[in-house]
């Protein structure tokens, strides 16, 4: 037990590693270096004065210094929060720019991924070798699989938005309004996040369905299933014994798609124009603001590797095999 | 404890619609999808399925591959838009880039589908993109394949110091998420085909290759088959070539099919960023260029709703073969 958490944590920590230095390297491995791309802007005349900018930016941005000496210091940047200062936003700190954006892009994630996983494996389980169900959701759930996420984001933001004008398709409140404590305020955000939460949640729910439904299926034909209905077992008992043993690969795909998800989540807010970190990506690309991109990936990068580490945990919980383990039977 | 191999086996169960176990059954001796001179492989049981022509299993694959109706009909919808795609330029009535109507013009008799806001022909673009959707979807899976199966058979036959190193390296390489990769690096070239796109998005999803084959060739080379081939003094590739991977090629077909129906799915949210070819039209590009001349607002929805209808449709019946597919090689999930 204890060697299978170091091995983890030794994962987690390699990856932690890994991801920081793809983080910093991406931008040194690529031709022209972010200061070059900025004084391009300026379209300046004299060599003289671009000579005298590249060395005032590459000096403002830490660039000056030896490349081992940058690695360096970008680490200790991490252990600080500090991921140096937007270009878009000038003087903002990116570090700041990514906490304000989170707590959007949390409040669409966390909900669509526990609703659709919970809710998909109990649609998916139901449909299970029941052929009027299985007839209904089989079909629904490959086409939602199959959606671009950015598609069915633009279909419902035209056809609930635009066209019926049921639902607001921009921001994540109304115009003119101030962030209060206030009711309004919160049906308001409310009744913003339910459109792109939804677009996330619909996708997402189509893949748990479907993978319930096949490990269903196949615990339904396994000795221990034929054992208890021998024994004279109701259907409803048998079927609670299939769930529990399909859920735990069910776990360990949500660990897998979270990628996925999290990609899906930044089209999705695109589209709506919410003000998630997927959105603060779209504008740091069009921006060409280089650090608050870099910041933005290391904070995914961080997000998914703690998502990680709590699924590893739910999963031991769940696993008896594991669980019994912990509690002492053996080391 | 196992702990270890039991977990990979159950992350391997989700990434294919297939449980572990029965592709292994599935797996002998039927690997006729493959062609590859797929050995008939000693000590293989006889008669998994019913046995309608006793004798050929060519023939009986077929049997079934021909009565399934999830198969037929998602190998269908591929077939039409394969042929579309590549006789698109050939059929489609307009050049994709030339402003050949009135700008924003409801679908029509002239303009099936409609003009976009600049007065090109959406249902020509259509062809045109449908072309770098199949090509991103090809070299995405072929490139995951290659480097997946590279890494999966080295782990799973070697074993070892050399597993533990690998799947270390897998399992980092799976918490990355590969859009958000994609975006910090597309982001600093300002010029991109869909050559790099495909080979990029193959380079961060072979993962989910390796973990499949390594857990598949684990559990193969325990087999009387692979000990005999060892004994007799062959090299491990021509061993692994030869002898293990024709057991696992069912299932390594079902899981390129996945793979190639994710990177399609993968490049039309990459597109939909504005980070697609830079060179061409696909059809996340179409997507992308409909929301930054507010399509939405226009209303124009002939302009989005296209692109989007036929991915879904490619996607969807890619998973809907699958499934046929694994119910032909997998008699124990076909519907009686």
């Amino acid at each position: 037990m204890r060697r299978y958490f170091v091995r983890k944590l030794g994962t987690y920590l390699l990856a932690f590693f890994l991801g920081t230095t793809i983080d910093w390297g991406i931008p040194r491995l690529m031709p022209g270096n972010p200061v070059q791309i900025y004084l391009a802007k300026f379209q300046l005349q004299s060599p003289g004065s671009w000579e005298a900018l590249n060395k005032l930016f590459s000096k403002a941005f830490g660039l000056d210094v030896p490349v081992w000496r940058q690695y360096l210091n970008f680490w200790d940047g991490v252990f600080h929060w500090n991921f140096g200062v937007s270009y878009t936003e000038f003087p903002e700190p990116v570090s700041r720019i990514i906490w304000s954006a989170l707590p959007y892009t949390l409040a669409l994630l966390v909900p669509a991924i526990t609703l659709s996983y919970v809710l998909g494996n109990r649609v998916g389980a139901m449909a299970a070798r029941r052929k009027a169900l299985d007839n209904s959701v089989l079909p629904a759930g490959y086409v939602f699989q199959a959606m671009p996420y950015a598609w069915l984001a633009l279909a419902m933001a035209f056809f609930l938005g635009a066209y019926y004008r049921w639902f607001p398709i921009s921001g994540a409140y109304a115009q003119g309004m101030l962030p209060s404590a206030s009711w309004s305020f919160v049906a308001s955000l409310l009744y913003h996040w339910f459109l792109p939460f939804l677009t996330v949640f619909l996708v997402s729910f189509g893949g748990w369905a479907i993978g319930m439904r096949n490990l269903v299926i196949y615990e339904l034909e396994t000795d221990y299933t034929r054992y208890l209905r021998s024994l004279g077992a109701s259907e409803r008992l048998v079927r609670r014994y299939a769930y529990r043993n399909a859920v735990l690969p069910q776990l360990s795909g949500l660990a897998l798609q979270l990628g996925v998800v999290i990609g899906g989540n930044i089209v999705t807010e695109v589209v709506f124009n919410y003000p998630g970190l997927g959105n603060l990506i779209y504008k740091a690309i069009s921006g060409e603001d280089y650090f608050l991109l870099q910041g933005i990936f290391l904070f995914i990068i961080i997000g998914v590797l703690i998502a990680n580490f709590v699924i590893d945990i739910v999963y031991v919980m769940v696993d008896p095999r594991t669980r019994l383990s912990m509690q002492g039977a053996q080391a | 404890m196992s702990l270890g191999s039991e977990e990979e086996v159950a992350q391997q169960v989700a990434v294919s619609t297939a449980p572990q176990e029965s592709v292994a059954e599935a797996g002998h001796g039927t690997a006729p999808v493959l062609g590859a001179g797929a050995a008939p492989v000693a000590g293989a049981p006889s008669g998994l399925g019913a046995p309608l022509f006793t004798g050929n299993r060519r023939w009986e694959f077929l049997y079934f591959a021909l009565r399934n109706k999830k198969l037929v009909s998602g190998l269908a919808v591929e077939l039409v838009f394969i042929v579309l795609a590549i006789f698109g330029p050939l059929i489609a009535p307009y050049d994709p880039n030339k402003l050949v109507g009135p700008p924003m013009h409801a679908p029509s008799g002239h303009y099936l589908l409609g003009t976009n806001y600049f007065g090109q022909d959406v249902f020509s673009q259509l062809f045109y993109g449908l072309r770098d959707s199949y090509l991103v979807g090809f070299l995405g899976a072929l490139f995951a394949a290659v480097v997946g199966m590279a890494i999966g058979f080295a782990a799973g036959y070697r074993g070892g110091v050399l597993d533990e190193v690998l799947q270390v390296f897998t399992n980092i390489i799976v918490m990355i998420p590969s859009l958000v990769l994609l975006i910090v690096i597309s982001a600093y070239l300002k010029s991109r085909g869909v050559f790099f796109e495909g080979v990029f998005i193959g380079v961060t999803t072979w993962p989910w290759v390796a973990r499949a084959v390594r857990a598949q060739t684990f559990t193969l080379r325990e087999r009387d088959f692979v000990d005999l081939a060892k004994l007799s003094g062959r090299r491990a590739t021509s061993i692994i070539v030869k002898d293990i991977a024709p057991n696992m090629a069912s299932y390594l077909f079902l899981v390129v099919i996945l793979l190639f129906g994710s990177s399609i799915l993968l490049a039309a949210n990459f597109d939909f960023l504005g980070l697609g070819p830079t060179n061409s039209i696909s059809l996340g590009t179409m997507m992308n260029q409909s929301m930054l001349w507010s399509a939405l607002q226009l209303h124009v929805w002939w302009w989005f709703i296209p692109p989007g209808v036929v991915i879904t449709l490619i996607v969807a019946a890619l998973l809907v073969a699958n499934v046929g597919l694994d119910e032909v090689f997998n008699p124990r999930l076909r519907e009686t």
